[in-house]
């Protein structure tokens, strides 16, 4: 499997503690900002169909480089208000089952998918509960197997546990250079593990969860540099890097057949983690 | 059957498998009885959490259990601290390879492959072990075209394996879209508890799901809850919540679950050649 790996510059050598902080910054780019750079004549649907719309997931329709693409990711606010409505970047059952109806158009309509990841993690509380939080994960994982088209998945952010992996089953993942994937917050490992919360900082050591460590584990296929400063610095220069790696991703992808697809992508799911 | 009288002085004298306690309800039991209710307490109804040995007792046609996949690597993909030794004796102190069983068993005649989680392995937690077993467990038995029975406990998935441990949701819903594919039954028994990780992948993934009264289960794990003081109501984490609101097929009580999934593999094997006749009846007690 080509392994991808850009960067406009060496990774300044950057603790695991540090890189959570950087990747939870508020004035870090959320998905509606890289969407809105990244691709053209985006237009945003709304709504499971079943029963509400979810405003921390986005979904819709673009194009990247005149090719039509379906477009998935988590959506953080930056005011108190926004931050609300976007349930910090938490989906809800509501959020997950739209990002299914987009992926089901995808398939249908044969346009590769994108998902952009950031997410402290699923929305967990009595309603999302009631109305299938895990279910809803479970079954995007198994849809996303079943797409005959290209999945290109970025973490721009916070990869949270479920919340991130219930859209996170590319042929191709990558992370940009201040971001985490992992299975829980440090806070929460250390608490729990330790029972000390002051031993965050050791926690995201031990969690691997930065991009050098997801790479070395082989769990990702590249990390996406960002600018100088981080991409909350250059907004811009960032979107710009995480295009480039898009579309080199899809077209790798591209001549691929729809069957080789999701074999592939079944395959390097399977060998995730095998012990030497 | 009232044992209430008994009293922790009077218990020093008598051998200590003669009794046991209901872990809640404190309520002293006749282990020979406690066992033929299959380990249902006879005054609160609570379901004990089982070992493996004693949920095969439960469902599976004597002498028609075959283990598989016992010998795979343990792992520690991030070298994590201490889970080395975690992981050594959590071994010793079950006697299981990892937190999942996994083989092939009869149930009325049915060869099925099952999947039995053991909450006393790290808690049941799902790293790549777990995760490689129940995928392996169903590969076969798409190979093989039988139905899967995966009893569920867990407490997530695996902290210490991180994003490895993360990677075992995609895997196993993988494989089920595989069974799903190939038209091949696959039912999911939720017991006490079933949380996170192994909720939002191969649990609620079943064509049907059972749970067993009583249980909890839900997305997020009560410890998470606890630390991050998320308000989630004690009762919104049950079998009986995830039923009312349509995410169970069926309520059932352990007495019940043997025959129910009797029923439903009449209903849902496909092939009848596919059916092996061997003893049926379960002993147990």
């Amino acid at each position: 499997m080509p392994k991808t790996e850009q960067r406009s510059q060496p990774q300044a050598t950057r603790d695991p503690w540090e890189i959570v902080q950087l990747a939870r910054d508020p004035q870090r780019p959320y998905t509606l900002d890289y969407v809105n750079r990244i691709f053209e004549r985006f237009v945003e649907l709304h709504g499971d169909r079943r029963c509400g719309d979810d405003g921390a997931m986005v979904v819709g329709m673009g194009f990247l480089e005149d090719q039509p693409v379906a477009v998935v990711g988590q959506q953080k606010g930056r005011t108190a208000s926004e931050r609300r409505e976007r349930n910090f970047g938490m989906a809800r059952p509501e959020g997950y089952r739209k990002a299914l109806r987009m992926m089901e158009m995808a398939a249908r309509f044969e346009r590769p998918l994108v998902t952009l990841i950031d997410t402290p993690g699923a929305d967990c509380l009595e309603d999302s509960e009631g109305r299938g939080i895990s279910e809803a994960i479970a079954c995007n994982q198994r849809a996303m197997f079943a797409l005959p088209v290209p999945i290109v998945s970025v973490v721009i952010g916070e990869g949270g546990s479920g919340g991130a992996i219930g859209i996170g089953v590319g042929d191709r993942v990558y992370m940009q250079e201040n971001t985490y994937y992992s299975v829980i917050m440090p806070e929460a490992c250390a608490a729990i593990l330790w029972r000390d919360p002051s031993q965050s900082v050791r926690a995201a050591e031990a969690l691997k969860l930065s991009p050098g460590d997801a790479m070395r584990l082989g769990l990702i296929d590249g990390i996406i540099a960002e600018p100088g400063g981080g991409a909350q610095a250059d907004y811009d220069g960032a979107a710009n890097l995480v295009r480039t790696q898009i579309v080199g991703a899809l077209e790798e992808l591209r001549p691929l057949a729809p069957e080789e697809l999701k074999r592939s992508r079944y395959q390097k799911f399977r060998e995730m983690g095998k012990p030497e | 059957m009232a044992q209430g009288d008994v009293t922790l002085g009077s218990l020093e004298d008598i051998p200590a498998d003669l009794w046991e306690e209901c872990s809640a309800c404190h309520q002293l039991l006749y282990s020979r009885e406690f066992e033929a209710a299959l380990w249902v307490c006879s005054k609160c109804g609570y379901h004990k959490r089982l070992t493996v040995e004693q949920r095969l007792a439960t469902v599976a046609d004597e002498g028609s259990v075959q283990e598989l996949f016992a010998d795979l690597p343990l792992a520690d993909p991030l070298r994590f601290p201490e889970y080395h030794e975690k992981l050594e004796q959590a071994r010793q102190k079950t006697g299981m390879d990892e937190a999942v069983w996994t083989g092939l068993v009869s149930i009325g005649g049915h060869r099925v492959g099952m999947g039995i989680m053991d909450l006393a392995f790290i808690g049941g937690s799902m790293g790549w072990v777990v995760g490689e077993k129940v995928t392996l467990l169903i590969e076969r038995c798409v190979e093989e075209r039988r139905g899967v029975v995966m009893f569920c406990a867990s407490g997530g998935a695996r902290m210490q394996e991180s994003l490895v441990a993360l990677m075992q949701m995609p895997k196993t819903c993988a494989a089920v879209g595989q069974m799903n594919q190939a038209r091949l039954p696959y039912i999911t028994v939720l017991t006490d508890p079933t949380y996170g990780g192994v909720t939002a992948s191969f649990a609620f993934l079943g064509d049907v799901i059972l749970a067993e009264k009583g249980a909890a289960m839900g997305f997020a794990g009560p410890r998470v809850i606890q630390i991050t003081k998320m308000k989630i109501a004690p009762e919104v984490q049950t079998a009986e919540f995830q039923y009312e609101h349509g995410m169970i097929d069926l309520l059932v009580g352990r007495e019940q679950v043997r025959d129910t999934l009797v029923d439903l593999l009449e209903w849902l094997v496909p092939h009848p050649v596919d059916r092996q006749s061997s003893g049926s009846g379960v002993s147990v007690g």
